[in-house]
């Protein structure tokens, strides 16, 4: 594998999680919800996916898990901002706050536990062309699962009129409920499929990218993935852009660390934030001006009366 | 509002009293912890220390420990300990070293033990282990055999500890091969396996044929078993994790240096003292040698008991800086433990450029 | 079945106050639960958790030091969030603050000058959070470029900035080069105002700071503005209200503030710079905010929960040997209860039986 390949291959899975969980969220905030739990729930699924491997001997069994416990939370998320109309903002933090402190009393039990990684997709013929193959062709679950969730994203909210409803939820809740749309249903719906993709990219970190469990293992990345969702505008190919950016600046600025550029390794450290909000000052200078955020994201829906 | 406060603090007087008499003979000591007990490598190895002092005393003793104590909460924690009645207490990062200092002038009666730092005062004594005699080793085997003359090393942050650590490794390397290069990543970060993995690939794909690390998670190791390639642990044994590529670990033990110090206090003996301790003090250990030819082996355990004995030096004078100049030599034969506590240069033959 | 909700028109002012009680309760009763299944009496954990922390002089002091930080940066998020700025990266403005306030006892360590240096650190605080601020603040209001990016960006370059200062620049020459600036001197620290504790002027700093936004925020023009500008910016525009204005001036009180709480921690308790110098107060301060409501007595009662459970998680550890990670998940249970038990007092719960038509909502308009 020559060096370039390798760069990109390392990318992709630093990428990965962001992705997951990111795509998840857009379609959450796109229906007016702000779950800010996201490190939470990745990091109960996490633990959930990877003690549930280990016990059952089976990834799919772990996946399966990571993607329930994320969900139950997110469950629980919907539960008491959409049907009780608590403030989104502090119940996401409340559960990432949870999710975190759950997560801990999971995993414990697994703590020095190992298993082997899962196994990327081989094709002969194909994973080994050089240049692409390894790329296209030997990636593993998560990675093409992510990228058919773009495209599903795409079609779902542009050709749909689930999406359309979606959207329209989104943009102005009294309305929609005016014209008879199902408000809360929809958002409960979407909450769900945002934790089920929360618990896809806690399993990734557990399962597939340092295949092992420990406290705090998720670092930051769900509070990551949260703003990539805001860099992207709500759009599902930005996202994709958004994690790739950031996956690469972080995964770059090791390379030039290793060969010894002698710059200060903070401020190469300092290069994913800082090219992340550049990028995104640049992709607002060519915007006009004028909001893109879903008009009704983080309101609680109350029928009119 | 005044006489509530009193009437509880009385009823928690009454309740601190009531579960005191029971454990009244039993020595209180406490540990404080800068990381979770589960991350399987700094913290996890002190609760082991603190584990064996509770087999090995437990009749006479019973300990608590924090975890996760930020180091701005870390007086309050530490006070904590001292206020439920704990005599001994143990504060195992060099962060906490100006809150125990601080708490430690309030309690005279209370004795403190700081690991890693440099300040003591007539009830707090320091402790620290020479894991630079491990990187040592380390060096040795991978100068053996590394085929691409590169060696990967994941770090954390520039403190004098992980400065040593790479310099030690590099010496080691080059008195088996001296055309062997190291490339050295920072992670700025003890404890984040995702950033420990990436920083690993970087380093294989740049060509380094070994990882060794000084950051706290098995990622790294896991990621050069991926790529069928060689790699150290640690902090702790981490074979578990990587079978086919673990060549050894370097292990904090804690466990003798606990027992012992408890016994003292037991015994009335305690006093502030510096304790740094490698190989012959039992505080270092190297997990067993590995997925190596027979010749290597023989030559890191050889390598490890002349360390043991005093026979040799990591730091053994003559010692070039990375310009050549000769570091002066201040101690006897080698550098002085002042030199290595607070280290910051590199030695000759490391091309990078040391953080400032 | 499902749930449906409507406002409540008059909410009994009593019922308001005793929201917070009803959700401890609530709460209680759930970890009271968990502890028994853990084999441990419920009892016994509520003297350790929320009785031992309030026991006595010193652990209310304790309490109150946790609070402060919280309580400005939260009281600071306030007013952003009130103007609809999501500003979440006051941990920056916090570090960043603190970075700016250390220069001056830096400079004059060793010196022997008096608490004057103090006075200008706490302003010279304030500045360098107040210009931290700034840069999601001009983004936002002139490239509309988002804040809550932006912001949350900055907290690890601001981070990654104390990092390099206290291991470059900034490192104490005699400190066998570890990361750690020198200590302060005694005189440029806030003073101490108790003998048994280490309560410290910050408290009343904390306390100004709370009075003072009661008053702008339901007295002046300004506090007025920033209510409708959140709640009704077409609104806001007619009464000719600049919101670019308004952008800047709250993120230059929270930015402000966030940097005071970063510069009071490090002359309050720490002494000296180093690379950690904060317990995530500025994330933290997001709940705080949350849960008082966003109102300045609320974010009081906000800070306090968190503090005591901290502290009680931190007795439980040593009386109990619960583990941190079961304090932490009932922090968080803690936080949700009594975020239900606060939408239960401003909405009423019906249940209504599900009708097969999509339509039926609007026999409710």
């Amino acid at each position: 594998m020559d060096i370039s390949q390798s760069v990109i291959m390392t990318i992709m899975t630093a990428a990965t999680p962001l992705l997951l969980a990111a795509l998840g969220e857009l379609i959450v905030e796109r229906s007016g919800v702000l779950n800010l739990g996201l490190e939470g729930m990745m990091a109960t699924a996490a633990a959930c996916g990877f003690a549930m491997a280990i016990v059952s001997g089976s990834t799919t069994v772990g996946v399966l898990c990571a993607v329930l416990s994320a969900m139950a939370l997110a469950g629980l998320f919907g539960f008491v901002t959409l049907s009780l109309g608590a403030n989104q903002v502090a119940s996401g933090l409340a559960l990432t706050i949870f999710g975190l402190g759950l997560s801990g009393l999971i995993g414990a039990g697994f703590v020095g536990t190992s298993r082997p990684p899962l196994e990327p997709l081989f094709i002969e013929g194909l994973t080994d062309l050089p240049g692409f193959g390894k790329i296209i062709f030997g990636q593993d679950f998560f990675v093409y699962t992510s990228w058919i969730l773009i495209l599903a994203i795409l079609i779902f909210l542009h050709l749909t009129r689930a999406g359309l409803t979606l959207r329209c939820i989104g943009e102005n809740h009294h309305s929609a409920h005016a014209i008879g749309l199902p408000v809360l249903k929809t958002r409960f719906r979407a909450v769900l499929f945002g934790g089920a993709c929360a618990g896809l990219a806690g399993a990734y970190l557990s399962l597939v990218y340092t295949p092992f469990w420990s406290p705090g293992m998720t670092a930051g990345r769900g509070w990551i993935a949260l703003s990539l969702v805001v860099f992207a505008a709500w759009r599902a190919e930005r996202v994709l852009l958004g994690a790739l950016l950031f996956g690469g600046a972080t995964v770059l600025q090791l390379h030039a660390q290793a060969a010894s550029l002698g710059l200060p390794s903070q401020l190469l450290s300092a290069v994913p934030y800082l090219a992340t909000l550049i990028a995104l000052v640049f992709m607002s200078l060519g915007r006009k001006s004028g909001t893109v955020t879903p008009g009704s994201l983080g309101q609680p829906f109350v029928p009119e009366r | 509002m005044k006489h509530i406060f009193k009437l509880l603090s009385v009823a928690g007087l009454a309740l601190g009293l009531a579960t005191g008499a029971q454990a009244q003979e039993k020595l209180k000591v406490g540990f404080v912890y800068v990381g979770p007990v589960g991350d399987f490598g700094y913290s996890y190895q002190h609760n082991q220390g603190r584990l064996a002092v509770d087999k090995a005393l437990g009749d006479k003793v019973q300990t608590t420990f924090l975890e996760n104590v930020p180091e701005p909460d870390s007086d309050r924690a530490i006070e904590q300990l001292v206020r439920t009645g704990h005599k001994l207490i143990f504060t195992t990062s060099f962060g906490y070293m100006e809150p125990t200092l601080k708490v430690a002038a309030k309690y005279p009666n209370v004795h403190f033990e700081h690991a890693t730092g440099f300040k003591r005062a007539a009830n707090v004594a320091t402790y620290s282990a020479r894991f630079h005699e491990g990187r040592y080793v380390q060096g040795v085997i991978a100068g053996k055999l590394t085929k691409s003359n590169i060696v990967g090393y994941v770090a954390s942050f520039p403190i004098p500890e992980v400065v040593s650590g790479i310099n030690a490794f590099m010496l080691g390397a080059q008195s088996v091969n001296p055309a062997i290069k190291v490339k050295i990543v920072w992670a700025n970060t003890w404890f984040d396996p995702g950033k420990e993995a990436d920083a690993a690939k970087a380093l294989l794909a740049q060509g380094a044929d070994i990882i060794t690390q000084h950051t706290d998670s098995p990622a790294p190791l896991q990621q050069a078993e991926a790529a069928g390639k060689l790699a150290f642990g640690q902090a702790s044994d981490m074979i578990r994790f990587a079978p086919k590529t673990t060549l050894t670990s370097i292990v904090d033990n804690w466990n003798d240096y606990y027992v012992a110090r408890v016994k003292a206090q037991l015994d009335g003996k305690w006093t502030s003292i510096d304790t740094w301790g490698g190989f012959s003090a039992n505080m270092v250990n190297m997990a067993p040698f590995t997925n190596m030819p027979e010749d290597v082996k023989k030559l890191a355990i050889d390598t490890e008991q002349a360390i043991k004995s005093g026979k040799l030096d990591p730091f053994k004078c003559p010692v070039y800086a990375q310009d050549g100049k000769e570091v002066p030599c201040n101690g006897k034969g080698a550098l002085s433990d002042g030199q290595v506590l607070g280290m910051n240069f590199y030695v000759k033959g490391i091309d990078d450029s040391l953080p400032k | 079945m499902r749930l449906e909700l409507s406002p409540r028109q008059n909410v009994w002012p009593l019922f308001r106050l005793l929201s917070p009680i009803f959700a401890m309760a609530m709460a209680g009763l759930l970890a009271s639960l968990v502890i028994m299944i853990l084999g441990q009496s419920p009892q016994a954990a509520f003297d350790v958790y929320v009785l031992g922390p309030l026991d006595d002089s010193w652990a209310i002091q304790e309490i109150a030091i946790k609070m402060v930080p919280l309580v400005l940066i939260a009281t600071g998020l306030s007013f952003c969030f009130r103007a609809n700025l999501w500003n979440i990266g006051a941990e920056g403005q916090f570090t960043f603050g603190a970075i700016i306030g250390s220069i001056l006892p830096l400079l004059t360590q060793g010196m022997g000058f008096g608490p004057w240096v103090m006075v200008i650190a706490l302003l010279m605080g304030m500045l360098g959070g107040a210009l931290f601020s700034l840069i999601p603040a001009y983004l936002r209001a002139h490239l509309n470029v988002s804040e809550i990016l932006s912001s949350l960006m900055l907290v690890y370059v601001a981070q990654l900035l104390l990092d390099w200062l206290v291991r470059g620049p900034w490192r104490d020459p005699n400190g066998f080069n570890f990361p750690q600036t020198v200590n302060f001197d005694a005189g440029s620290l806030l003073p101490v105002l108790m003998d048994d504790g280490r309560l410290h002027a910050g408290v009343i700093l904390a306390g100004i700071v709370v009075l003072v936004s009661m008053i702008v925020l339901s007295l002046t023009l300004f506090g007025f503005r920033v209510k409708v500008i959140g709640s009704a910016p077409k609104a806001a525009g007619f009464a000719g209200f600049s919101s670019k204005e308004t952008i800047f001036a709250v993120f230059i009180i929270s930015g402000s503030l966030s940097g005071l709480a970063g510069i009071i921690e490090v002359l309050g308790h720490i002494g000296q710079l180093k690379p950690s110098i904060s317990t995530n107060a500025g994330f933290t301060a997001i709940t705080v905010a949350f849960l008082g409501r966003l109102t300045p007595i609320g974010i009081l009662f906000g800070a306090f929960i968190v503090a005591l459970t901290t502290i009680g998680g931190e007795n439980a550890q040593i009386m109990l040997k619960l583990p941190l990670d079961l304090t932490t998940c009932f922090q968080g249970l803690l936080l949700l209860c009594v975020l239900v038990s606060d939408s239960l007092t401003s909405y009423q719960i019906r249940f209504v039986s599900d009708k097969p038509s999509p339509t039926t909502p609007i026999e409710d308009a």
